[in-house]
């Protein structure tokens, strides 16, 4: 009796093996550095201002057979902002813009994704930024996946999306040229 | 008349007193209201250039202060004043030097974060020295910042006991420093 409950068990646990395995939880490379959460901003509406965020971490779960059960959990450190200029970041991080002393940290939290099922899909979420939480949408490229040569296996994606910058109580006025700011995320995770 | 003597400041020590209130006071109004401009303002960037450059320009008359200050000696005590008076007022000037030199280092610090130098007047360039130190730019920042109130604060202190000498103890203290 106790013995087939053991095999019972062990065969309901080896079923569950295959669909967790696919189901897979990445972690998002940040360490390895192949990761980056740019932005782009119109200066002036004469040309382009480039950024990007230094610290982040997060994690996807995505499973293949699946992708509408996708999920995504991204953390910034609002604070490792960088435009490749002291004084800028420094306004940057001040009360005019992220005002990383009351907010340290953006999050977004997948709430949904939609596979066009062309490598392609739209993620939505939760972003809050900046105090305020609002859904976003980002569109999204599977780029690859597969073994890595250290043993390890990993999947990558690209994602755009533009916020409005008043939506998140960001006011400052940089001009009627730059309301809005371009997101543009690159991704890898390595499988857990 | 150029150097001090025993009972007189010298001309030269009197207008570096002043020249040297008049721009503090100057830099730091400047300063405050800088930082508040509209991105689309005029002075959105003349403000800063300014601030920075005679910031620096500060920085080499206190240097020359200090050798003059070596050079020459302090007129004695008037007669009369209370010495621990004037062993505070020995402290706080000791102090004041103190503290305008680590507001320049400060400032200095924030716009040479990243390596990049500082422009005089759009004339010559103070290199970078000490950069891409963790959060530079926003530490340098506030130390500034609380520096250079405490700086303010304590010339107002340093100024109102030279008035509490003139109608007070209604004694020579402050037209000494006027020339007298």
């Amino acid at each position: 009796m106790f013995k087939k409950g053991v095999i019972n068990f062990i065969l309901v646990f080896a079923m569950m093996v295959p669909g967790t395995l696919l189901a897979a939880d990445y972690i998002i490379d940040t360490k390895g550095a192949h990761a980056f959460i740019q932005f782009r901003i119109k200066h002036l509406g004469y040309s382009w201002l480039l950024g990007r965020f230094n610290e982040f971490n997060g994690s996807f779960n995505y499973d293949e057979k699946n992708p509408a059960a996708a999920k995504v959990n991204v953390t910034i450190k609002t604070d490792s902002i960088d435009s490749n200029h002291a004084e800028r970041d420094k306004h940057l991080r001040g009360e005019d813009f992220l005002n990383v002393t009351k907010y340290p940290e953006a999050r977004f939290t997948s709430t949904a994704f939609k596979d066009n099922g062309d490598g392609t899909a739209l993620l939505t979420g939760d972003l809050t930024l900046h105090g305020v939480t609002r859904s976003i949408t980002i569109d999204v490229k599977h780029i690859g996946h597969g073994p890595d040569p250290w043993g390890g296996y990993r999947r990558g994606f690209e994602g755009a999306t533009t916020l409005k910058l008043a939506d998140y109580g960001i006011t400052y006025n940089l001009g009627p040229a730059s309301q809005e700011v371009e997101l543009f995320l690159s991704v890898e995770g390595v499988r857990q | 008349m150029w150097r001090n003597t025993d009972s007189r400041y010298g001309i030269i020590t009197i207008a570096l007193h002043w020249l040297v209130a008049v721009v503090v006071i100057s830099l730091f109004i400047l300063g405050l209201w800088m930082v508040d401009l509209n991105y689309y303002d005029p002075w959105y960037r003349r403000a800063p250039e300014l601030h920075k450059s005679t910031g620096v320009l500060l920085f080499f008359i206190m240097l020359f202060r200090l050798i003059w200050n070596l050079l020459n000696k302090r007129p004695q005590p008037l007669p009369g004043n209370n010495p621990l008076e004037g062993k505070i007022a020995r402290k706080v000037h000791f102090v004041l030097y103190i503290l305008l030199f680590a507001v320049m280092l400060s400032g200095y610090l924030i716009s040479t974060a990243d390596g990049r130098p500082i422009e005089i007047f759009a004339t010559f360039n103070i290199p970078a020295t000490l950069t891409g130190l963790e959060k530079q730019e926003d530490i340098a920042g506030l130390v500034h910042l609380i520096l250079a109130i405490i700086l303010i604060s304590l010339s107002s202190f340093h100024a109102l006991a030279a008035l509490k000498h003139h109608f007070i103890n209604q004694d020579k203290t402050l037209i000494r420093i006027l020339g007298r």
